[in-house]
């Protein structure tokens, strides 16, 4: 009688989550022990390497990743902590990159000193973004995202026909074409006007935003805006003044968009009004929820991968490594059991061998063409066929028949999924070895969609975040 | 027992469009006292509820707590006022942990800025404390049913009865004079809707609260209440003591239909 609603099962859930299953478990475990303090140097000390290493080309990558990280990290507050679809996040970091520029450029010859226009941009955008969450005193989900995005579109129709506004005889905005010489930040004398300036500029940035935003998440503030996202409701019942936390919320995600704005300027030495696209919000939300809605370390995460992955891509060689890689975890996640794995890997061996000299064997060496030069050729020479003539219409019904394929594995369970598998994945590797491999602007494109498709569906709660249950 | 009343509703009514929920209703909850609503589905209760806390405006009548109008106050400045309730249909916060879900009803009660927050000042270090223990107190009062060992943990993995008394102690954070406990032995097993009725009476006798509670089991209401108050259609049909309104025909009628009194 008295083990009634003293469930044990119930009490042994956390230590059921650590013992975390699977091949990475020992990994996750250690990562578990570290501080998070300790995760955060270490970040930063990497990055900090980094444009030691790599050509500007690549520095100028870091920059957009550590911009993306800044705005992910921000919209995070909003949409993550505070659960408010704002859609019209992306108007703030370009209200702060375009004040900047106003203030800091020859478009209307004046030039604050970088002390008091970063203030000034900060405590604007803060204000604007007090202002756009009044909709949110009575809108929530869809309707709150349809409000905001609507601001969003405003925000870029004025940018880029602020001259023809009724009654507006002077450009403040520079229109379609957008303000150039835009000037970098002075700092004690100092002019951060190289990449690498800028880079440094924002790894400090985001390191004191992540180190600022973990304290207020830990803090009653942090609180309120989880209880008001759970239950908004409920929240108000337990002394939460739902709507001034709305507020905040919405003033700290366009301030930190508005401080991210400011860098942008000076990085492009202009601020132009394609910057502010709903692509690229989509871009923010795609980075946040990859990385996991509600986590910082991982919104900086799917900062980094989102802004990485396409230029990874863009070498053949590269985008190679990664398909493989990609296919190989593919392969382990989509099975349980690792012998299940291995059947895979011999069936594969078998099959190419089998149908390789099966072909052969009916037609001459002359329907093969040349190995693509990658770093699996020589392996990959006698075990898959490389076509010749018909090469593009055999690898398209590949392709189709590639997708099929991937669509019956997703189906099918056990054993049958293995044999599924190992034709499905022999059709991956020649419709990447016969077509894909040799256009690599689509198949930038294509392989980037693919990973985020595959990392959506392995993990649905994104790469660090937590799983959210809704049962009542 | 006081001689104001902690609660005092006069002359209550709300109507939504043509229908009106509640009509001219006076109640009133003695200080230290445990008063019960009763009546059937749809009588008004949880508009009642909704009514005291500041979901809705009421069209006409007057709401005190201790004497004061709170009427045109929301539900977070009724909370701050010291009055607290819980659900008919849970809500506690189910991606959040134990702990926290207590912790967040402390937020009328503490002072700390976000700046301070942000950069860990003393003060806010120990406010943050206070709140901590404020909320282990709150959870320790239910003994071995929320004991420590699951204070880490979501509180999605809780279980219905536990996630009931994780409102309570949410409620009991916010430091409240009046309590209302909206069904709080809904969907419960018979050995734990004992344990509430016997939990009523500790909240009343050792934390000190006024109590206001719907409740559609009889043997609860019979346990923990002073006093009793049936409603139907909005309408106080009865009140007084337990054995009275159970007696009553009118409530008799309201529960079993017209003439279901007389043929006894």
């Amino acid at each position: 009688m008295s083990n009634i609603g003293v469930d044990s099962w119930v009490a042994e859930s956390a230590e059921r989550d650590e013992r975390y299953t699977g091949w990475a478990g020992p990994a996750r475990r250690l990562l578990d022990r570290v501080p998070s303090g300790w995760k955060l140097l270490v970040f930063l000390a990497v990055a900090a390497v980094y444009p030691l290493l790599v050509p500007q080309a690549g520095v100028r990558i870091g920059i957009t990743a550590l911009l993306l990280a800044m705005l992910a990290i921000g919209l995070n507050t909003v949409v993550g902590w505070a659960g408010l679809l704002d859609l019209g996040y992306i108007a703030f970091y370009g209200f702060g990159a375009y004040f900047y520029a106003m203030v800091s450029s020859d478009q209307l010859s004046v030039h604050w000193p970088t002390w008091v226009s970063i203030p000034v941009v900060v405590a604007a955008s803060a204000l604007l973004g007090a202002l756009l969450s009044l909709p949110s005193r009575r809108l929530v989900g869809d309707y709150l995202a349809i409000m905001t995005l609507f601001f969003a579109q405003v925000f870029l129709e004025v940018i880029v026909n602020f001259e023809r506004l009724p009654g507006v005889d002077i450009d403040l905005t520079g229109g379609p074409n957008g303000i150039i010489g835009v000037e970098p930040w002075q700092l004690f004398g100092f002019s951060l006007n190289t990449f690498n300036r800028n880079f440094y500029l924002l790894l400090l940035l985001l390191g004191l935003l992540i180190a600022v935003l973990r304290n207020i998440d830990e803090s009653r503030t942090g609180r309120a805006w989880r209880a008001l996202r759970e239950d908004t409701l409920a929240a108000a019942h337990m002394t939460t003044p739902v709507n001034r936390l709305k507020m905040l919320a919405f003033a700290v995600g366009a301030a930190i968009a508005g401080l991210t704005g400011t860098i942008l300027g000076p990085v492009q030495v202009g601020v132009f009004p394609n910057n502010f696209q709903l692509l690229f919000l989509i871009t923010i939300y795609a980075a946040l929820i990859l990385g996991g809605l509600g986590s910082i370390p991982g919104a900086v995460l799917g900062a980094v991968a989102v802004a990485f992955t396409p230029e990874i891509l863009r070498n053949p060689g590269t985008a190679g490594w990664l398909f493989y890689v990609a296919l190989a975890v593919l392969l382990v996640s989509l099975l349980r059991k690792r012998a299940m794995v291995a059947s895979v890997f011999v069936g594969l061996a078998v099959f190419g061998y089998a149908l390789r000299f099966t072909l052969l064997a009916i037609w001459d060496e002359s329907i093969l063409g040349a190995a693509n030069d990658t770093f699996l050729s020589r392996l990959l020479d006698s075990w898959l066929l490389i076509l010749g003539p018909a090469q593009d219409l055999a690898s398209n019904y590949a392709f189709v028949l590639a997708v099929g394929g991937m669509l019956g594995v997703i189906v099918a369970k056990g054993w049958w999924r293995v044999a599924l598998l190992v034709p499905t994945v022999y059709l991956a590797v020649f419709v990447w070895e016969n077509k894909l491999a040799l256009q690599p602007s689509v198949t930038r494109q294509l392989l980037f969609g693919g990973v985020l498709v595959v990392m959506m569906a392995v993990r649905p709660q994104g790469m660090l975040g937590t799983r959210r249950v809704e049962i009542t | 027992m006081s001689t104001t009343p902690i609660l005092e509703v006069r002359g209550l009514s709300k109507s939504f469009g043509g229908l009106s929920v509640i009509k001219d209703l006076d109640i009133t909850v003695g200080t230290g006292e445990v008063v019960s609503v009763i009546g059937p589905n749809g009588a008004g209760k949880t508009t009642l509820f909704n009514l005291i806390s500041g979901i809705y405006q009421p069209d006409e009548g007057n709401i005190m707590l201790d004497g004061e109008s709170i009427m045109g106050s929301g539900p977070d400045q009724i909370s701050n006022l010291g009055v607290a309730r819980t659900f008919q249909t849970l809500r506690v916060f189910l991606n959040m942990t134990v702990r926290e879900n207590v912790m967040a009803a402390t937020y009328g009660s503490t002072k700390t800025r976000m700046w301070q927050s942000a950069l860990r000042t003393p003060a806010a270090r120990r406010e943050e404390d206070e709140v901590r223990s404020i909320a282990e107190e709150k959870l320790a009062f239910f003994g071995d049913r929320l004991m420590g060992y699951r204070w880490d943990q979501p509180a999605y993995s809780l279980s219905y009865a536990n996630r009931r008394r994780l409102e309570i102690a949410r409620a009991m954070a916010t430091n409240p004079r009046l309590l209302m406990l909206d069904e709080p032995a809904a969907g419960m097993n018979p050995a734990e809707t004992h344990e509430i009725t016997e939990l009523i009476g500790r909240l009343r006798e050792e934390a000190g609260y006024s109590i206001l509670v719907i409740e559609h089991d009889m043997h609860v209401v019979e346990g923990i209440s002073d006093r009793v108050i049936a409603l139907d259609h909005g309408v106080k049909i009865a009140e007084g003591s337990f054995e009275d309104v159970a007696e009553d025909p009118l409530v008799i009628e309201a529960y079993l239909g017209y003439g279901a009194a007389s043929t006894e």
